[in-house]
């Protein structure tokens, strides 16, 4: 199909991508369970991650290059306005379906199997010994499941890495400002700061992880508290690794002489996706780290 | 059916050929086309296994399969039905029909509405490979139930699992990508004066599903991820050695699951809301009440959930508030039932095939309504639950509910596709031999489930045999009536009686100006709606 010759509506031409990107995930899968099954790296697995590398370059260079040359009006920019909205959404419920596993197991499952409501017998003829303290450190079974030996302080690194994002979305802030004023270098500048206290928090992160396995007995393994911490904290961090990817590109992209002050969708699509990634780590910080 | 569009239509239309022009398709009709057909397809291989289900069933023992394939067809054939024919028809339904309802050209992210499409292949393709290679003797295909269950999809589930996760995730993308593409032309490809308060009950009911979708399959993509870790990083969501709880499984699941049944049902609502107005010559009785209700039920699905799970451990005032939330459903959806009646009454009526169908799905999901509104009553669910008084239950809504409504608007719009009639006759035979069959199987499973039979077991009591093995006859005469459903689908596509640019008498709205059948491009220039 071709765009309409009237100009009033954008239709894009057929395209490859979307069958590349089924190509890419679904091989990406098959590699990911084979390696999990065998223990070690499958080769699919690879070719899967630069199917999707491909795919992302790719897919995206095509919607770069159309944007480029003009093709997209007001109306698709709403749509695409509509779109990252919704999927930030998305994304939003994807860790409040952790969130929810987090205050389920703080509220009630750890306070039933310490004998909370009605489930007396069920903590008696169980694990007796059991407390329902949380942060957990005495699991139920500690035995099959050794408990982590000290929870993850909120002060500390912690601390440092809200204030980090916080700043973070104060400086992609000033970068757009810079933009919409047409003002090239403080754009780029600031952008590359966002793009540093990004790797930052990353690397401190990292290091609180290190600290986590090595001193504290805090793993993945180690009961609920680990398991809660380190999926919530652990696709935090996958997010903040995309945020940083999509903020190089938008470097690379302003430092190459893209978007104009009134139209840089993809800017603020990144920048919107920034804050998103900011807001769930106050919601960790406050009930993973603090209380 | 798209062959015929090439035929009638290439003096108005270039379009791509050969095989590049589905799979590299940017088309909402050729989309649309191609998730029909997935879903049709799904239809007969889910079918299939329900008929091993049936055959094994008709009488009490083991006679054809063992226990263990037992449980694998049980699983599947749920999973394939609901995410592999509902869901998928009315996305097809949706593209199709919700451009052409709004005056827009296309769908506002075409790209990514053929991505949503293709990675339903990739999914399923791994799904059926795990059962073919059960069936060769490696390992076992999923076979926890469609609702796998920790600990029995985590601690017991077989190696499959971790295929069908990822599966699961791949779904789970496709459809919020699909949703959000639905979003997006609602709010943004509405033509001149299609307000929000004119728009077809259709596109309303599909709006409020697209956010349904994005706000549950998220939770589902997290609840499996917690299956995946436990499974295989040792975290310890759904054990309770470690501090978990695997009732934590079902509550996360089942948020998203009620939302999801009222995924597979809101679109129906909005096809009846469609077909009746059609056939009984008058405008749809309460519209904005049908909107309010809509929105409504969408609502309550969100705070209901924990009434799948009144017999799996929760305080006494959490079983009172779930009871008693529940029954509020009952209020928006007496209001659409009611209004469906209202719409009929001194209509001046014609009984064409997707009028039968509308009319059979008000009545049957009815009946699937009310049961429904006896489980939510707690003290009483906990004699059925787990019983074939639930199987009876969802299957009113989602065979004879939903099924029934996509069956009755591939009668409705197919002319719009193809340009062609269906074969009315053929229709009529299909609707009553689905209707009787579908009664036949589904109905006496009301009756072994309140005497206590229970679900996803391959042998049971002697006196259930009779409501059986009537049971299974019908789930027999079932299944084989949609082979006169595909023959007169094939049929038409390839010819028969030229339809009319409004095709039924009382059509009414924008899809029924344009020519049957509809061009490549819908509407290249937006029309005014008055």
């Amino acid at each position: 199909m071709s765009t309409t010759n009237n100009g009033e509506y954008f239709i894009p031409e057929p395209s490859k991508w979307p069958i590349v990107g089924t190509i890419a995930l679904t091989t990406t899968v098959i590699g990911a369970v084979n390696t999990i099954h065998s223990g070690s790296l499958s080769i699919i697995l690879p070719i899967g991650l630069l199917l999707i590398a491909y795919l992302f370059f790719g897919w995206f260079s095509t919607v770069i290059d159309e944007s480029m040359a003009g093709k997209y009006n007001e109306q698709v920019d709403r749509s695409f306005r509509i779109g990252m909205l919704w999927f930030i959404f998305s994304e939003v419920m994807f860790f409040a379906a952790f969130f929810g596993a987090l205050f389920y197991a703080r509220v009630f499952a750890v306070d039933w199997l310490a004998g909370g409501g009605n489930n007396a017998m069920t903590h008696e003829l169980l694990w007796p010994a059991f407390e329902g303290i949380w942060p957990v450190l005495s699991n139920p079974d500690n035995a099959a499941i050794p408990a982590p030996k000290e929870a993850m302080a909120a002060s500390g690194l912690p601390a440092v890495n809200t204030a980090i994002l916080l700043l973070s979305s104060v400086t992609v802030t000033i970068a757009h400002h810079g933009l919409r004023q047409d003002h090239r270098k403080p754009l780029i500048a600031w952008l590359a700061i966002t793009v540093l206290l990004g790797a930052i928090f990353l690397v401190l992160q990292a290091e609180e992880y290190y600290i986590a396995y090595t001193e504290m007995g805090l793993t993945l393994d180690s009961g609920i508290y680990g398991s809660t911490f380190f999926i919530l904290t652990g696709f935090h961090g996958l997010h903040v690794t995309m945020g940083t990817t999509m903020l190089i590109v938008m470097l690379i992209r302003s430092i190459k002489g893209h978007f104009t002050s009134d139209n840089h969708f993809a800017f603020e699509a990144v920048a919107w996706y920034w804050h998103f990634v900011d807001v769930v780590w106050l919601g960790l910080y406050i009930f993973v780290y603090w209380l | 059916m798209s062959a015929v569009i090439e035929e009638h239509h290439e003096h108005h239309d270039h379009k791509p050929t050969g095989i590049g022009r589905w799979l590299f398709s940017t088309n909402h009709k050729d989309i649309g086309t191609m998730y029909l057909w997935f879903s049709f397809l799904m239809f007969f291989v889910g079918g299939a296994m329900a008929l091993v289900i049936r055959a094994e069933l008709f009488e009490p023992g083991l006679q054809l399969v063992e226990p263990e394939f037992f449980n694998q067809m049980t699983t599947l054939h749920g999973l394939i039905m609901v995410f592999g024919v509902i869901m998928p028809a009315f996305v097809g339904l949706a593209n199709w029909q919700v451009p052409m309802m709004i005056g827009a050209p296309d769908m506002a992210l075409p790209r990514m509405n053929n991505w949503s499409f293709w990675l339903l292949p990739g999914a399923f393709g791994i799904l059926i490979a795990s059962l073919i290679m059960s069936m060769m003797g490696m390992g076992s295909a999923p076979n926890f139930g469609w609702t796998f269950y920790a600990p029995l999809s985590t601690t017991y589930g077989p190696a499959s699992t971790d295929y069908f996760i990822f599966s699961v995730h791949i779904m789970g993308i496709s459809s919020i990508m699909g949703a959000i593409n639905i979003i997006a032309t609602i709010m943004n490809l509405r033509a001149p004066g299609m307000t929000y308060m004119k728009m077809p009950i259709f596109v309303w009911t599909w709006f409020i599903t697209a956010y349904l979708l994005i706000a549950v399959m998220p939770v589902l993509a997290g609840v499996v991820t917690m299956m995946l870790t436990d499974r295989n990083f040792g975290t310890s969501f759904f054990n309770a050695a470690g501090g978990g709880d695997p009732v934590l499984f079902q509550h996360v699941f089942w948020f998203f699951g009620h939302p999801e049944v009222y995924i597979m049902i809101l679109p129906a609502f909005g096809v009846v809301s469609q077909i009746v107005p059609t056939f009984a010559r008058k405008k749809i009785f309460g519209y904005s009440s049908m909107v309010y209700a809509t929105a409504s039920i969408a609502f309550l699905s969100f705070i209901v959930w924990a009434h799948h799970m009144f017999t799996t451990g929760m305080p006494v005032a959490g079983e009172l508030y779930f009871m008693y939330a529940t029954m509020l459903i009952a209020i928006p959806t007496g209001v659409k039932v009611f209004n469906w009646v209202s719409t009929m009454w001194r209509g001046s009526m014609t009984f064409e095939t997707p009028m039968l169908f509308a009319i059979g799905f008000i009545f049957l999901f009815t009946i699937g309504g009310f049961t429904g509104l006896m489980m939510c009553i707690a003290p009483a669910d906990f004699q059925y639950h787990d019983t074939y008084f639930i199987v009876a239950h969802f299957h009113y809504v989602l065979a004879t509910g939903a099924a029934f409504s996509i069956m009755g608007a591939v009668y409705f719009w197919i002319p719009k596709w193809t340009g062609n009639m269906y074969n009315e006759t053929l229709g009529k035979w299909h609707f009553w031999l689905t209707t009787i069959g579908g009664n036949m199987v589904f109905f006496p499973m009301h009756f072994v489930g309140l005497a206590g039979m229970p679900r996803r077991i391959p042998d049971y009591s002697l006196q259930f045999a009779e409501f059986n093995a009537l049971a299974t006859v019908g789930a027999f005469i079932f299944g084989f009536s949609q082979l006169i459903f595909l023959y007169n689908v094939i049929k038409t596509t390839r010819g028969g009686e030229k339809a009319t640019e409004k095709v039924w008498e009382g059509a009414d709205g924008l899809e029924w100006t344009l020519p049957s059948p509809a061009p490549f491009h819908s509407f290249t220039t937006p029309p005014q709606v008055r």
